[in-house]
């Protein structure tokens, strides 16, 4: 039962109501986690329906045009609904299926984990409600279309900032209210344990793959992984195979925003003190008082005022290296991208590219950086599109 | 002796049930709350429970939400509410007990915190999202000057009896699945619930959450040492604008039930 932290991040801070529907949901979690029959079926659907393994792709345009490492991107922009999401919400579902519960409810903030929630929801055929911030349901209108059109109900939260933080807070209550038949899926590495270690094995694949894969390609290990960092799942997913490997670099991008010294930035790390938030303790952007201020940034999927607990933990054990940048930068990377290798990122996984056009001249052409491509950027054309106009604040 | 424990004791020898009463501090200032508390111990408050307002309260429901953040609008501050305690004890020995959240302790530093509970008078704590499988790392760090508050839901069931075993002040009983304000209505089984958790322990019990009119105390008296009225409370100072005389009057009516 100790097993709810990493260090000192982590734990269980969530009201008594749900720590029943906790222990529950851990005890089903060890119980199925090294079911044969459980993970047949999950590696069935990750691979016939999510379409793994994903590529790991030498990326010839960017690596010659950077002139030093050469860059390998895990193309999780390829599986099923355009993201990483979709592996871990099929563990999840999958697993309250087992579980009994015919009801999901889910928070997201870009709308991606909503949209990958309801795909999986529509597949199994179990009643899927999205809690969406309504500041993000007016600059994501796409996905919340698509969430209906996969029969999802997406309630609107017009509470705090009106953003993935309060969307988080609403599906907490939520599921307080209806606990009894109702599982949550969360779509990162946070929230109360089981969840950030439950979500990372979810994601793990990636990782297992990209390993396997650079070895058949190139015979060795890479030199660093490199990842975009909101929750942090992606990066989770991608680092944890390497986690032994010592000689291995982890290196999690953060959103920087505007700039750290604006204060207009999502740099939990970099920036954030040790608190509490949605039932774990982690670095997390606040006030004097203690209060939760306004992530920024512009990608949505890294507008969140906390980062996962396991890289929390990281972070103080320095294994693994955070570092930030910012809008402009994640933005020049992704239009670099598209113009040397043919391929639109998400503007999530355009931070992690934006760190690596930094990297890789500095390093020789013996070199490996292994980036996880953790989406597609058709979901952004649109704030893209705004952004290059200077209609974006 | 800690005030809580003293008010029960008084009451117990008088046969009598305490009435708590909540209010969110710096709504809507933090001068008015001072006023408010003594108002309300006034008109037969037995125990006021004193919110800290914080960004992301997930335990509470839209009223108390939309006060806190009226209250944070006007920057009320851990410090300033600590003051207006000051302000309540020259004039009141009602037992005041903070509902905060544990961030809220963990920025101000957990040492510093209960520091000042005790030096400005504040007889319990109420941390919605410290359960008691974190507790420990408040516990170890208090005495009996400040208790920490046991909450117990109704999807407890076999926790109960390792939840109240050390239950200082009184058990808090939710009677609802859900957060406060109610609109779920109660707990189907309250009644099987309230009793199991009284057959377990030797500290009070009081039930909260959902509690929003004066004809659901009485039924609810035989069962329990005290019952919690919050968003409803929350409710009236709004409507009002934090008139006091108001609330006393609204105080005074839900009173009449206890008698």
């Amino acid at each position: 039962m100790n097993k709810t932290k990493f260090g000192q991040f982590g734990g269980q801070y969530v009201p008594e109501t749900i720590m029943n529907a906790l222990h529950e949901l851990e005890a089903a979690y060890r119980h199925y986690q090294n079911d044969p029959e459980f993970l047949e079926e999950y590696g069935y659907y990750l691979k016939q329906y999510v379409g793994r393994p994903s590529p790991l792709y030498f990326a010839e345009g960017l690596t010659k045009r950077l002139g030093g490492a050469k860059i390998y991107l895990k193309r999780e922009d390829l599986n099923h609904t355009g993201a990483h999401k979709i592996n871990n919400v099929m563990g999840q579902l999958l697993l309250a299926k087992r579980m009994g519960k015919t009801k999901v409810i889910a928070e997201t903030g870009a709308g991606q984990h909503g949209v990958a929630t309801a795909t999986g929801a529509a597949l199994l055929g179990m009643e899927c409600t999205v809690f969406m911030g309504e500041e993000d349901i007016e600059r994501q209108a796409l996905n919340v279309f698509r969430m209906e059109l996969l029969g999802a109900i997406v309630e609107p939260v017009n509470s705090g900032t009106k953003t993935l933080k309060d969307a988080t807070n609403e599906a907490i209550r939520a599921w307080i209210h209806r606990v009894e038949d109702t599982f949550y899926v969360i779509g990162s590495v946070v929230g109360p344990a089981p969840y950030p270690e439950m979500v990372r094995d979810f994601q793990k694949v990636i990782g297992e793959e990209a390993r396997k894969q650079l070895l058949e390609a190139e015979g060795c290990l890479p030199d660093a992984i490199i990842a975009c960092v909101g929750g942090g799942s992606n990066a989770m997913g991608i680092f944890h195979a390497f986690m032994a490997d010592e000689a291995v670099e982890l290196i999690g991008v953060e959103g920087a925003g505007k700039g750290i010294e604006t204060g207009l930035h999502a740099a939990a790390i970099a920036e954030g003190k040790v608190g509490v938030l949605h039932g774990m303790k982690t670095f997390l952007l606040q006030d004097q008082q203690g209060n939760i201020t306004p992530a920024y940034s512009v990608s949505a999927g890294l507008d969140y005022p906390g980062i996962g607990p396991e890289h929390a933990a990281l972070h103080e054990q320095q294994r693994a290296n955070y570092v930030s940048v910012t809008d402009d930068e994640a933005i020049d990377a992704l239009n670099a991208l598209c113009l040397s290798d043919g391929i639109l990122p998400a503007l999530e996984s355009a931070h992690a590219i934006a760190y690596v056009m930094k990297l890789a001249p500095t390093m020789s052409a013996d070199q490996i950086l292994v980036v996880n491509l953790s989406g597609r950027g058709d979901k952004d054309v649109h704030t893209i599109a705004a952004y290059k106009k200077g209609e974006l604040q | 002796m800690n005030r809580i424990d003293k008010t029960f004791q008084a009451l117990r020898a008088e046969g009598k049930k305490a009435l708590i009463t909540y209010v969110v501090a710096g709504d809507p200032g933090l001068k008015q709350t001072v006023d408010l508390v003594l108002a309300k111990a006034q008109a037969g408050a037995d125990i006021v429970e004193l919110g800290i307002p914080f960004s992301d309260p997930l335990a509470d429901g839209a009223v108390i939400q939309a006060a806190a953040q009226r209250s944070l609008n006007r920057g009320t501050t851990i410090d300033g509410v600590f003051d207006a305690v000051r302000g309540i004890r020259t004039q009141s020995q009602v037992p005041l007990v903070f509902l905060v959240y544990y961030n809220t302790v963990l920025a101000y530093g957990r040492e510093a915190f209960l520091g000042e509970c005790k030096e400005t008078g504040v007889d319990g704590l109420i941390i919605p999202d410290l359960p008691y499988e974190e507790r420990e790392e408040m516990v170890a760090l208090m005495d009996e000057s400040v208790h920490l508050i046991t909450l117990v839901a109704p999807t407890s069931e076999q926790r109960i009896e390792k939840l109240v075993r050390d239950a200082k002040g009184f058990v808090y009983c939710i009677s609802t699945l859900g957060i406060t304000g109610g609109g779920a209505g109660f707990f189907s089984g309250l009644e099987a619930f309230l009793a199991k958790v009284k057959s377990q322990t030797e500290t009070p019990i009081a039930v909260g959450f959902g509690i929003t009119k004066k004809e659901q105390v009485k039924p609810l008296l035989p069962m329990v040492d005290g019952v919690i009225m919050g968003s409803k409370i929350v409710d009236v100072i709004h409507q009002s604008q934090g008139d006091s005389a108001e609330l006393d009057a609204f105080v005074r009516s839900i009173k009449i039930e206890f008698e």
